[in-house]
């Protein structure tokens, strides 16, 4: 099992993973399914450090909840102010530090490359729990695993994948996780400031993915079977004028579903705002919360493969 | 060199002649490789003389300075057309066209604000992979943006 590509290796993109490797990530997740209630001694004697320099309440405790499931010792930063970061300290030094202490470190933080920077600085293996508008790569995995359990398979499925695509990193990792597979359509669906960036384009081009970028769901409702919506990114969003013009653009309504496929699913990697009516939380449609329950057993499936533990 | 009668230059008796330099880049590229003309250097900056391959093209003289691996990359990205000349003893040594590198180390800034390459306070070199010759595009291993055309030249870190 330590010949895995996730054996001390790290996590910082959807890109850097084949579709075995998923596949795999998955077979073990089943696994860990039997034991989110229970104490492992997996990782006994291990030590996860979480550094969050962003702010997070659902990927931070649900790798918490994950590591101390299998036995590990977690040790953790929370917020920027907290630290002596605030006192000036670079990120490389705060690396160095929870690299001495740990055998693996998860971070979030609001620079693009962060993750990638701190793996080339730690000897351990660097979890990227979310790095700017770049990837979250553990959202994505399981985001697909979530499709895999609902639909039985990723592929020959149509996706639409709704909302602020350009500063969105839960969409822009689903979206990279997706060219692993064989969609049979991707729908890109946002107002036209908020597109995805040029780099993923680049990305769907060169992997042959067919994909349509459209301006308002209700083009492609009737032909879904998956659809990803994301919040607007407004902690991003550089110009407040920018976020004003595109608030509110865009709303999954009940309206709206009555043309959609009734084997549709809604996913959405969560907090949600006001992108999807709340009354859609109680229909059939809505996988999210779903998703969200398998967060800890994906997450346990990470790190037991990435720290060489056999369920 | 040139081959305008009129315009003589002396040759140098070692150091680097930057040739084939599209006509008006040899501003640019003096200005990335730091040279303010305070350093005692002898610099010659030929602009606009007549080229076979070009039609017209700048060139550089400079006395007793060798380029460094950055140097050569940098000179790539602005004037793609560039032969570099290595004299010793009043005579080439070396000669050889600047290449893009696959990865180009130090020599570009990332555009990207929120870019870790640009967080202040970390000890970072930028690391930009090419990823098309023609047309130009650069993109920044950090954070994925990509780069291309004029914005290239504009991202080339002016040491002066």
């Amino acid at each position: 099992m330590k010949e895995t590509t996730f054996y001390h290796h790290d996590v910082l993109s959807m890109l850097d993973f084949r579709r075995e490797d998923l596949e795999l990530l998955f077979n073990y997740t089943e696994e860990m399914h039997k034991y989110t209630n229970t104490k492992l001694s997996l990782l006994l004697g291990k030590v996860v450090s979480l550094a969050f320099f962003e702010p997070s309440t659902r990927t931070r405790l649900s790798f918490e909840v994950a590591a101390k499931r299998l036995g590990a010792d977690v040790i953790s930063i929370t917020g920027e102010e907290s630290l002596s970061i605030s006192k000036g300290e670079s990120l490389a030094d705060t690396i160095r530090m929870l690299d001495t202490y740990s055998d693996l470190i998860v971070i979030r933080h609001r620079y693009e490359g962060a993750a990638r920077y701190a793996a080339e600085i730690a000897e351990h293996p660097v979890i990227n729990a979310g790095d700017g508008k770049q990837h979250h790569p553990t959202q994505a995995m399981i985001d697909l695993y979530t499709i895999k359990k609902l639909f039985g398979t990723i592929d020959g499925l149509s996706y639409g994948v709704l909302g602020d695509l350009r500063y969105g990193r839960a969409s822009t990792s689903f979206i990279y996780g997706l060219t692993l597979f064989k969609p049979k359509k991707l729908y890109l669906i946002s107002p036209e400031s908020l597109r995805v960036r040029e780099e993923v384009l680049q990305v769907l081009k060169e992997r042959g993915i067919v994909f349509e970028e459209k301006r308002s769901l209700g083009e492609v409702i009737g032909e879904l079977d998956v659809l990803y919506v994301i919040r607007i990114q407004k902690e991003r969003i550089p110009d407040p004028m920018e976020y004003e013009k595109v608030r509110g653009s865009y709303k999954v309504t009940l309206d709206l579903l009555k043309y959609a496929k009734k084997e549709l699913k809604i996913l959405h990697p969560l907090p949600k705002v006001d992108e999807i009516d709340e009354r859609i939380d109680n229909t059939p449609y809505a996988a999210y919360f779903i998703q969200a329950k398998y967060g800890v057993s994906v997450r346990m499936a990470l790190l037991a493969l990435v720290l060489g533990a056999e369920p | 060199m040139s081959e305008e009668p009129t315009l003589v230059v002396s040759k140098i008796r070692s150091g680097t002649v930057i040739d084939h330099i599209p006509a008006g880049k040899a501003l640019d590229i003096i200005s990335v490789l730091g040279i303010a003309g305070k350093e005692g250097l002898r610099i010659a900056i030929l602009m606009n003389v007549e080229s076979k391959k070009l039609g017209k093209k700048d060139i550089i003289k400079i006395e007793g300075r060798r380029l460094s691996p950055e140097d050569v990359s940098a000179i790539a990205l602005i004037a793609p057309t560039a032969t570099i000349n290595i004299i010793e003893d009043f005579a080439v040594v070396e000669k050889y066209k600047v290449m893009v590198p696959n990865i180009v180390m130090d020599v570009l800034v990332c555009p990207n604000p929120t870019c870790i390459s640009n967080k202040k306070g970390e000890a970072i070199r930028t690391r930009f992979r090419l990823t098309s010759r023609d047309p130009l595009k650069l993109q920044c291993e950090y954070c994925g943006t990509i780069i291309s055309g004029d914005e290239v030249v504009r991202l080339v870190i002016r040491k002066r």
